[in-house]
């Protein structure tokens, strides 16, 4: 009976017990979805809603995605010498080896 | 039909935009979660830019006929209560949350099956500012919904709290039908809302979500009316007290 909790927490004025909810808005159509913060809501529901009116009254999107940020899993900042640093030296990985037609744009 | 019941319906509905607007304002910093505080905020904003649209097209219409010159300013902060046409049920105070949510459901499920006829007004002023205010009004309705349904079917308390709000709220509803004499001159005209014609739309629409709150309606109780003609409860004179004192007491102040 999670929402029937929630809205106790409501009642009570417990606000630390609503679930915390990461939000992906897409600008514009052909655009990915971009995080742009997190909120807390009782349910999925409610976060999109939340969402539409924390970050969309200005115009900003066209869909929102959300997602409990429980379910968002990190690399570690400890691993970051040995996960990016190896990159660093290997410019043969970037493609700007090959001559470009004139006619391609954009690349 | 007359140009004074044109503008007696404008304004009337400038009215209620107004004041309920003004109520949810109440809210702003107080809300039970930040999130809940913006969306409420959101909600007064879209209803007070709907009243702005009104007496806007209310005050073109009196200077048209000549005499003093008003503003939208002047419609909003310089009339007394007797001179607001707004229901009954806009007024009422907010309460705790369960009263908010449930004035706001009565009032955008109202709005909803109104700008939905109004936008087919043969008063193309009309009809534009209903077809803009129904987009907002459509997220109110849904908004609103939710939440009754969330507390109606939530906790023992949520559940009884939500009772006692439809307890307080239940008798100021039947206003919204019971035409005023501007509302049945515009109507046969083409102009107006059939009141009856959007009633049942509304109250399958309210039996439906109570239903889903499992809340009891308050059906066979007598109803308040007044609101409409001016005759206002007593809520209405301190709203206006705290809304208009900035131009009462610095007339044409501006920042």
């Amino acid at each position: 009976m999670t929402a029937n909790n929630t809205i106790s927490n409501v009642i009570s004025g417990d606000k630390g017990s609503w679930p915390l909810w990461e939000i992906f808005i897409r600008s514009r159509q052909g655009l990915d979805h971009k995080h742009v913060g997190s909120l807390h809501a009782a349910d999925a529901a409610m976060a999109i809603e939340n969402a539409r009116d924390v970050y969309t009254r200005r115009m900003e999107g066209i869909s929102i995605w959300v997602v409990e940020s429980k379910f968002i899993h990190a690399s570690n900042p400890d691993d970051a010498a040995s996960f990016y640093d190896p990159a660093n030296d290997k410019v043969y990985r970037h493609p700007t080896f090959y001559d470009l037609p004139d006619e391609l744009k954009h690349m | 039909m007359s140009v004074q019941a044109l503008i007696d319906y404008t304004l009337h509905l400038g009215d209620n935009a107004l004041v309920l607007g003004h109520r949810n304002s109440e809210w702003t910093g107080h809300g039970p979660i930040l999130e809940q505080d913006i969306a409420l905020s959101n909600i007064a904003l879209d209803l007070i830019g709907q009243a702005r649209n009104w007496y806007e097209y209310a005050a073109r219409l009196i200077n048209g006929g000549g005499g003093k010159e008003v503003t939208e300013d002047v419609l909003a902060y310089l009339r007394d209560s007797r001179d607001f046409r707004n229901c009954l049920l806009a007024e009422q105070t907010n309460g705790d949350w369960g009263k908010t949510v449930l004035r706001q459901f009565y009032f955008s499920a109202y709005q909803f099956y109104f700008y939905g006829a109004l936008e087919h007004s043969r008063d193309k002023e009309l009809a534009a500012i209903a077809e803009k205010s129904l987009k907002e009004v459509t997220y109110h309705l849904r908004w609103s919904s939710e939440w009754v349904i969330r507390l109606g079917d939530g906790t023992e308390e949520s559940a009884s709290r939500m009772q006692r709000a439809m307890d307080e709220l239940w008798t100021y509803t039947g206003e919204l039908f019971v035409p005023a004499d501007y509302e049945r001159k515009l109507s046969p005209a083409g102009i107006g809302v059939d009141l009856a014609a959007i009633r049942p739309l509304w109250e399958q629409r309210v039996r439906e979500v109570l239903k889903a709150a499992r809340l009891e309606s308050g059906e066979g109780v007598w109803m308040q009316t007044g609101g409409k003609q001016g005759k206002h409860t007593e809520h209405l004179g301190y709203l206006l007290a705290e809304m208009q004192f900035l131009q009462r007491a610095y007339p044409g102040c501006e920042w």
